[in-house]
Parts: C-alpha cells; sequence; structure tokens
C-alpha cells in the first residue's frame, strides 16, 4: 500500500513536466535531425527524404563558410576581451586598494561600480540592439559619430562598414557581458584565503604580483567556465546582429551568423529541411567546442 | 607595523579609479543618452547628439505607450512571464525533487533526459518547434508561449533544484511522514520552504530569462501583433521609426522598457548577481 502510495506520487509529481517538455524540446529536437535528411519545406504534406544532400551542399554554401569565419572571429575574441577586461576590473574592485590589516582592500567605491557595471546584463538583448542602433548611426547624428565629432573625426559607418560591422557587434557583447564576469572573478577572489595576500604582502610583493602569482592561478576554474560561457555566446548573437544588422542586411555578409542564417532559412525561404542540417552542423561545433576547452584546459587543480 | 599605517594615496589607486569610472561612463552615458532623447525633439535628437533637450517634452511618452502599444506589450509580457516562471517553478520543483529524493526504476534515466536539454542550441529545434505548436493549435496564442517557456526552462531548473534538493536534510521530512503527512503535502509544506534560497535564485534566474526572450516569441507570436510581447515590440518600433520619424517616440519606448527592469534590479541587485552567477557556476 504504502509502495504504491510512493509510486503514484512519483507518478503524479513527474508526469506533466515530462510531458511538456518531450512535446516542446525533445520531439522538436529529434524532428530537426530527422528533418536535417529530408528536403521539407515546411508546408506540403509530402516529406522526401535526400540523405546527406543537405550537409553536401552545407560544404559549398558561401554563406555557411562565411557565418563560419564570423563564429570564429568572435570565438577568438569575444572571450579574451571580455575576460581580460573583466579581470582586470574586478581586480581593481577587489584587491586595487592594496593590502591593509588582515587582507586586501578593493578601491573605494567597489559597491557602486560593481552595481552598475552588471546593469547591462539584465537588459534585453533586443533592447540592447535597439539602444545601440542610436549610438552606431552611420550620419553625423550617431552618438558615437557625435562624440567623435567633437574630436573633429568624420563620420564613422560602425555597421555599414564591412570591415568595421562584426567588430561593432562583438563590441556590444562585450559591453554587455563584462558586468557578469566582474561579478563572476569577484566571488572567485573573495573564495580566496586572505593570509596568502598578507603573506605575500608582507614579502614585498605589489599588486601587480599578487595578480599574477596568487589570484589568477587560484581563479582557474572560474575563469574556464566563464570561457566557455563566451565560447558558446559566441555561437548564439542572434537577437543582436537581428536587430542591428538584420534589416540593413548584413554588409558583404560581414555580419552572417548561423542562427541568423537559421532562422532566415527556415521561416523566410521555407527551407526548413536545410535549415535543419544547419542546426545540427551548429549543435556539432557548440559541443565540439565545449569538449575542447574542457580537455585542453584540464590540469592539476590548485588544493586551497 | 603595516596594519597600523593610514591607506596611502598613489598613483596606482588613482589609476584604479580612472579606469572603473571610464567603464561605468562607458555602460551609464548610452542609457541617459536614450532617456535624454525621450524628451527631445525630432530635430534636437538630428543636432547635436550631446545637447540637452530644450523643454521637459513628455508627449513622445504618451505615444509611445499609446499609439506604439508598449502598455498592451508590457501587459502581454508581464502575463507570460508571470504565468511561464510560475509553471516553471512548480513543475521544475516538483520534477526535481522526485528524481533528487526517492529512489525508483528510471530515476537517473529521466535525469539526464531532463539535463541532455542543455546541451542543444535552441536553434537547431526552431523549425519543427514552430511546426508542433502549430499543429496543436497554440501559434499566436499566450497559452503556446507560456508552455514552451516552461518547456525550455525546464532542464536548468531541474538541473540546479536537484542538487539543492540533495543538500537538505533526511531527518525532516522524515519525521513529517512519521506524523502522518502524505508525500505532496511533505513537498508542499516541509520542503519547498527549507529549499526557498534555491528556489528564489533560480526564479530570478527563470524571470529574467524569459522578460528578454526575443526569438521564441518572433519566431511563435509572428502572426497577432496584439499578443506581441515587448522585445519583438521594441525591435519592430525601432524599424517604424525611421519610417514614421518619431524617433523621441522610439526613446520613450526604449526608456519604458529600461526603467522598470532597472527599478527591480536597484532593489534586488544583491539576489539578482549572486542568483545569475551561482546558477552560471553550477
Amino acid at each position: 500500500m504504502e509502495r504504491l502510495r510512493k509510486y503514484g506520487f512519483v507518478a503524479g509529481f513527474l508526469v506533466v513536466p515530462i510531458t511538456l517538455y518531450s512535446v516542446f524540446v525533445i520531439s522538436p529536437y529529434i524532428q530537426a535531425f530527422q528533418l536535417s535528411l529530408t528536403s521539407w519545406n515546411g508546408y506540403s504534406s509530402i516529406v522526401r527524404y535526400v540523405g546527406l544532400d543537405n550537409f553536401g551542399r552545407l560544404f559549398d554554401d558561401e554563406v555557411f563558410w562565411q557565418a563560419l569565419r564570423n563564429h570564429g572571429i568572435m570565438l577568438l575574441v569575444l572571450p579574451i576581451v571580455t575576460i581580460v577586461i573583466a579581470l582586470f576590473l574586478s581586480f581593481l574592485l577587489n584587491l586595487g586598494g592594496g593590502p591593509r590589516g588582515a587582507g586586501m582592500r578593493g578601491v573605494w567605491g567597489s559597491k557602486f561600480y560593481r552595481v552598475v557595471f552588471f546593469f547591462p546584463q539584465v537588459l534585453a538583448v533586443a533592447v540592447v540592439g535597439v539602444l545601440f542602433q542610436a549610438v552606431y548611426r552611420p550620419d553625423a547624428d550617431g552618438v558615437l559619430n557625435g562624440v567623435l565629432a567633437v574630436f573633429g573625426a568624420a563620420p564613422v559607418g560602425w555597421l555599414t562598414e564591412p570591415s568595421l560591422a562584426l567588430w561593432s557587434i562583438i563590441a556590444v557583447m562585450v559591453w554587455q557581458g563584462v558586468g557578469f564576469y566582474v561579478v563572476l572573478f569577484s566571488a572567485g577572489m573573495a573564495a580566496i584565503p586572505k593570509d596568502y595576500f598578507e603573506a605575500a604582502a608582507l614579502d614585498g610583493a605589489g599588486r601587480v604580483r599578487l595578480f599574477f602569482s596568487i589570484t589568477l592561478p587560484l581563479l582557474r576554474d572560474t575563469v574556464q567556465v566563464g570561457w566557455i560561457y563566451l565560447g558558446i555566446a559566441a555561437f548564439d548573437g542572434f537577437a543582436l546582429v537581428q536587430v542591428l544588422a538584420g534589416d540593413k542586411g548584413e554588409p558583404d555578409g560581414a555580419t552572417t551568423i548561423l542562427p541568423v542564417t537559421i532562422y532566415k532559412t527556415a521561416f523566410a525561404y521555407n527551407k526548413v529541411g536545410y535549415a535543419s542540417a544547419m542546426g545540427v552542423a551548429l549543435f556539432f561545433l557548440t559541443v565540439t567546442f565545449a569538449v575542447l576547452t574542457l580537455r585542453t584546459t584540464r590540469r592539476e587543480r590548485v588544493e586551497l | 607595523m603595516a596594519r597600523n599605517r593610514p591607506p596611502r594615496p598613489s598613483v596606482l589607486a588613482g589609476l584604479s579609479h580612472i579606469a572603473l569610472a571610464v567603464w561605468a561612463l562607458l555602460i551609464i552615458l548610452p542609457l541617459l543618452w536614450t532617456f535624454l532623447a525621450s524628451f527631445k525633439s525630432n530635430t534636437e535628437i538630428f543636432g547635436d547628439p550631446l545637447q540637452l533637450p530644450g523643454a521637459l517634452r513628455l508627449d513622445s511618452w504618451g505615444r509611445a505607450w499609446d499609439k506604439a502599444h508598449v502598455g498592451r506589450y508590457m501587459l502581454n509580457t508581464v502575463i507570460v512571464v508571470f504565468f511561464g516562471t510560475a509553471g516553471t517553478m512548480l513543475f521544475g520543483s516538483m520534477a526535481a525533487y522526485v528524481l533528487a529524493r526517492y529512489q525508483f526504476i528510471g530515476n537517473k534515466l529521466i535525469y539526464y533526459y531532463f539535463v541532455a536539454g542543455l546541451a542543444f542550441p535552441v536553434f537547431l529545434a526552431l523549425g519543427p518547434l514552430f511546426f508542433v505548436v502549430k499543429q496543436l493549435g497554440l501559434l499566436d496564442s499566450h497559452v503556446g508561449l507560456i508552455l514552451v517557456y516552461i518547456a525550455y526552462s525546464l532542464p536548468f531548473t531541474v538541473f540546479f533544484l536537484a542538487a539543492f534538493f540533495r543538500t537538505l536534510p533526511e531527518t525532516v521530512a522524515e519525521a513529517a511522514m512519521i506524523d502522518g503527512a502524505s508525500h505532496t503535502r511533505t513537498f508542499f509544506q516541509i520542503m519547498v520552504p527549507m529549499a526557498r534560497p534555491g528556489l528564489i535564485s533560480i526564479t530570478i534566474f527563470n524571470v529574467l530569462g524569459q522578460w528578454n526572450q526575443y526569438l521564441l516569441p518572433l519566431v511563435l507570436l509572428a502572426g497577432d501583433p496584439n499578443k506581441w510581447v515587448l522585445t519583438q515590440g521594441i525591435a519592430k518600433i525601432s524599424t517604424l521609426a525611421g519610417y514614421e520619424a518619431d524617433w523621441p517616440g522610439l526613446f520613450a519606448a526604449l526608456s519604458m522598457t529600461i526603467l522598470p527592469v532597472m527599478v527591480v534590479y536597484i532593489i534586488f541587485q544583491r539576489q539578482i548577481q549572486s542568483g545569475l552567477s551561482s546558477g552560471a557556476l553550477k
């Protein structure tokens, strides 16, 4: 009786979550793998299997390679720039005041800075995109160009210049992301025992030395987590690119990225089969990145 | 000794302040500019971008709220996020609790089934998801979007809360059972209150995620502009602003979406920061 009641309870608690999750998450994923082998257009009742044709086409698709090149640049630049800036700022916030008493202190006002830095993180990416449309306006009325004009510089086409567009978008991602990693790294720094710093400071180590010899090695795991998150973010960027560059038509494919291409291929060109093949490619790229990062950065942990 | 010496002003500390202040300004200035631009006239917006508004014009706020439907979008978003988060927390905590604390056949399998959802990019499911929702007759409906939000929030919620429920002590729940409480009662009256810190973190995580969602509404609510949520509405207003030459209206709409988030953030910033970063580190 009690056993039966227990199983009834377990089943009762699981039935709704499992159903919702299976219908809306797992079944679309499975269908995506299946559809990637078809030439389905989204409305015909006949689904024709074409084997691996879609993947073959992907290899000859200039847009796909352009997207991959852009993801490659983002994969290199986004994590490095974001992590370096975030490490620098969180070091100043937490330890920049130098050693005092039994520990290190941050600079004056560090609480205020932390609140401000994190704020873009809670803004919707779509809203950030619209905001930066005004900042990046190509004519003299843009916010950034207006500031440049004070120094006598000519207006710059931040999003219309093919050689600049991707960098402008990466800059927004950095702008939005840094605050989150400042908080993440600050938490990591707070976990480092204070007497490590005290001992090193008594031995005459300066702030720079404290950072590279104590903080950074002990922050390794946190930085690795940040790296993986930023790497995955480098394969996304949908809302930002869609809002910032979407309607203006990505200059010469300079900001073409896979998610936007998948969205367009499926819903504007009605090539659901082909879009699914791109989705499958994106899935394997993301997983490969995560696995490679975990493997190459694995090392002996520093025990506290 | 070092600890008795008053902190001495140093060049390095001064440089630190400059670096921190520069980054703070980079964040504050675009937001402040947006807010000020909502009071400007079109000619002022297209004049010197650094100039202040000549008068405090509030009409653009009215236009954005009514004519550009920001009020409607805001209400839609509140409805969808409220039910989406409530459903996510209810079903997510139920599944996580059972998976964390009950032994039964298939327990591990179901847990990994949920967690597997974390590994897939949502773009992979985009096309088929549209057709699943369409077949259920839930396209362009808030119910459809809410169910999809719940489903996509479950992997992380279950993953996070299962870990949390495992850390709670056995004895309290056992005592409640011996006193004759049912399994369901034990969960809602004993375990949920005990798990409050974990539940709050993950609630904040889900509210923010669903409030800021752009892709799923874009795909699932495309057909009915009356049902749109804030993020897709704002993106639409920004394309319209150029044609209708109502730039102050656009910046009023932007300010209206940014301000409530800012207020909520300032009130809950401690919980939000720790909620999001502990979420990321799990």
